[in-house]
């Protein structure tokens, strides 16, 4: 008895190993698009890129025509309340499992080099829009990256490089406490130092820190020119609550080396106003970003931050490539998007480069004082217009993938 | 039935379920249930509330990580160095601990579980948040390639069955009724002779060594290890697997820790998903409400009551 029972386990087991290997899961172009957009619906970047991710990719589909190659595109959006390992999981589920073509949204640097390592071994395209680390393009670059929008090295550039040459040399940073914040601190350090300043001190905060009163009296004590925030979104917003509390904006500068136009809504205009800070996208620039900043805000409930703009219109150079080559294969798909220029209304001289970084103008804007500001919306005053080449690191031989 | 009979059909489902589901997913599950299994030796046989077992997950991950993107060991190799490392962090943790009882040693293993935590979050090697990215599957004994999700799921239910095993073998062996009995009338057992803190110790180090099996096989698994499972949401939710299943019996935690997986899984992608916390909270306090020995334990005093 007992080997007869041993004897059917073992076929039952040989046959279901078989059929399973033979199964195996390769991505396969179906012809049929499949988007999916990871965001962080309720944590700290939640405003810069949340829901409003999923309805800029809604309405870069929709404007589509929401069609491609004879079938629907397919929209899934989920959560990646910015932890690495639950992202890099629905990731992995999506292009595995689910048919996900390729991943956009992103936001946080974490998130993003998790997604890109599990699409990378599937041959998927990542469309980063929301992250700004540089390693997507230098040192964890590969041929499926495309990374939109804006980097830590636009930012530094953008934002740093003015600041130093008028005369502000010693600087402190607050720094978020993860590979973006890392890669901001280290790109702008170096401009600081190029251009002859000093970095004075540093300090580290966890990503999500609501209270950051330590920090501030860290900065206070370094008697530097400029306090630099590494930090985003809300943690932004926290630190130059902290910083107004304790009187240190009436001591040095601060400049806050990401704002994203929610946080800049968000800030006191008493302290923010004449803060300078460096941007993709303002929607009051012309009447093309103005009418589709219009139409987001009907159906979002609020200005886009150069995130959302930057995700419809990466979806929509991902689509207008999936319709030229007549095909979803990742490899086709990513060498048109390399080959053709991407033209609306926030990609301004734009190119995506053979390492995947899409290199466009840049705005450098100041904050609006509270009586110069028309509505709600009304923020920034465009100083002028960095052009991209000025922007953006050159490309690395080593991640040249054209 | 008897319980041979129950394991095996259980195991011709283990088989065949990959052919129906995502095989990571059933992984995910295995590798929880494993978790599970092992924090409820601890609690259910010897009736030890630790609240710091993240900490041996998470090493159990970042040690097999390390080994498997720096030294280009074969998996299983890193996994039972990853194993050890948990053992023997379990045996400092249990050394502790256990001088100590109820409340006041769920709080010592909180702390050392914090103490923990925050080592990975600052040590240079586990890249603090953005965790410890790309950790190669590699292949099993240089010769099964990981890398296909299929040969990936029958590696983990082979440590998984082994794991479970162990425990089986634990809970039935005369070690395993000293346990009991520690855990029934700790009083009485110090008089009939047995050095009962050595007995609490050695089973903490099993539980430690077994939870951080899990830790180091879902870190490949998913290629990677972050503080996520070092966390002490993590320590909870443990817990909460153990406690929904059923504590103290054999099949609970496996139920439980595939019920908040699937929970977890199924919520997070759609318009629930801000909701998940609020829901699995809901489901706890029902749990806790209703059916006090989970929905294992309760099962079985149903069918000792009526059959």
């Amino acid at each position: 008895m007992k080997t007869v029972r041993k004897s059917i386990a073992s076929a039952i087991t040989t046959g279901v190993i078989a059929t399973a290997l033979s199964m195996n899961s390769f991505a396969v172009a179906d012809g049929k698009v499949k988007l999916g957009i990871l965001a962080d619906m309720g944590g700290t970047y939640a405003d810069i890129c949340g829901k409003g991710c999923v309805t800029a990719a809604e309405m870069a589909i929709e404007d589509f025509g929401g069609k491609v190659l004879g079938n629907k595109i397919e929209l899934v959006s989920a959560d990646s309340q910015l932890k690495p390992d639950i992202a890099s999981s629905i990731a992995r589920k999506w292009v595995e499992n689910e048919g996900v073509d390729t991943i956009g949204g992103l936001v946080s640097s974490a998130v993003s080099g998790a997604v890109s390592k599990v699409n990378v071994d599937n041959k998927k395209i990542t469309l980063i829009s929301g992250s700004a680390s540089n390693t997507f393009t230098t040192k964890t670059c590969n041929p499926y990256n495309v990374h939109w929008t804006y980097n830590v090295v636009a930012l530094a550039n953008g934002t740093v490089k003015p600041m130093v040459e008028s005369g502000k040399k010693n600087w402190f940073f607050i720094t978020a406490d993860y590979s973006f914040g890392h890669a901001l601190e280290s790109v702008a350090s170096k401009v600081i130092k190029e251009k002859g300043g000093k970095v004075v001190g540093h300090v580290r905060a966890p990503l999500g820190t609501t209270d950051f009163s330590s920090y501030v009296l860290q900065a206070q004590a370094s008697g530097a020119d400029v306090v630099a925030l590494a930090n985003a979104g809300n943690d932004t917003v926290n630190a130059l609550k902290a910083a107004t509390e304790f009187g240190l904006t009436e001591q040095m500068d601060i400049a806050g080396l990401l704002v994203f136009t929610q946080n800049a809504q968000a800030m006191d205009p008493a302290v923010a106003s004449g803060m300078r800070l460096t941007t993709g996208f303002y929607w009051d620039i012309d009447d093309k970003a103005r009418d589709w900043s219009q139409r987001f805000e009907q159906r979002h409930g609020g200005i886009p931050s150069m995130i959302h703009a930057g995700v419809y219109s990466a979806t929509t150079h991902y689509l207008n490539s999936v319709k030229a080559v007549g095909s979803d294969d990742s490899d086709k798909v990513i060498k048109h998007m390399k080959q053709t220029k991407p033209d609306d209304f926030f990609s301004r001289n734009a190119q995506l480069r053979a390492d995947g970084r899409m290199v466009h103008d840049m705005l450098y804007v100041e904050i609006k004082k509270q009586s110069e500001r028309k509505n709600k919306g009304d923020i920034y005053n465009v100083i002028k217009v960095i052009p991209g080449e000025e922007a953006y690191n050159p490309i690395q031989a080593s991640c040249n993938f054209s | 039935m008897n319980d041979t009979k129950l394991n095996l059909i259980l195991l011709a489902i283990a088989l065949v379920a990959p052919t129906i589901f995502y095989p990571v997913f059933l992984a995910k599950i295995l590798c929880f249930a494993l978790f599970a299994c092992a924090f409820n030796l601890l609690l259910g046989y010897a009736g030890l509330l630790s609240f710091g077992h993240a900490a041996f997950l998470g090493t159990g991950g970042y040690v097999t990580g390390y080994l498997m993107i720096n030294t280009g060991l074969s998996p299983e190799l890193a996994i039972i160095l990853g194993m050890i490392a948990g053992g023997m962090l379990g045996a400092i943790f249990g050394k502790l601990a256990v001088k100590r009882e109820g409340i006041y040693f769920a709080m010592v293993t909180l702390a050392l579980a914090q103490l923990v935590f925050f080592f990975y979050l600052q040590a240079p090697f586990t890249n603090g948040e953005d965790g410890m990215q790309g950790v190669p599957r590699g292949a099993v004994f240089g010769l099964v390639d990981l890398t296909n999700n299929f040969a990936m799921y029958y590696f983990v239910l082979a440590i998984f069955i082994l794991g479970y095993w162990l425990i089986n073998r634990t809970v039935h062996s005369p070690f395993g009724q000293v346990l009991k009995a520690i855990r029934e009338n700790e009083d009485r057992a110090i008089s009939l002779g047995y050095e009962v803190n050595r007995y609490k110790w050695v089973a903490f180090i099993i539980s430690a060594a077994l939870a951080s099996l899990a830790g180091s096989t879902k870190a490949l698994v998913f290629n990677l290890a972050s503080l996520t499972d070092v966390h002490w949401h993590m320590s909870g939710e443990v817990i909460l697997m153990t406690l929904v299943g059923g504590v103290g019996t054999m099949l609970g935690p496996i139920l439980g820790a595939g019920l908040v997986v699937t929970m977890q899984n199924y919520l997070s992608g759609g318009e629930l998903g801000n909701y998940i916390h609020i829901i699995m909270g809901i489901v706890f306090v029902v749990c806790v409400l209703s059916f006090r020995s989970g929905i294992v334990g309760q099962f079985l005093k149903f069918k000792r009551n009526n059959f």
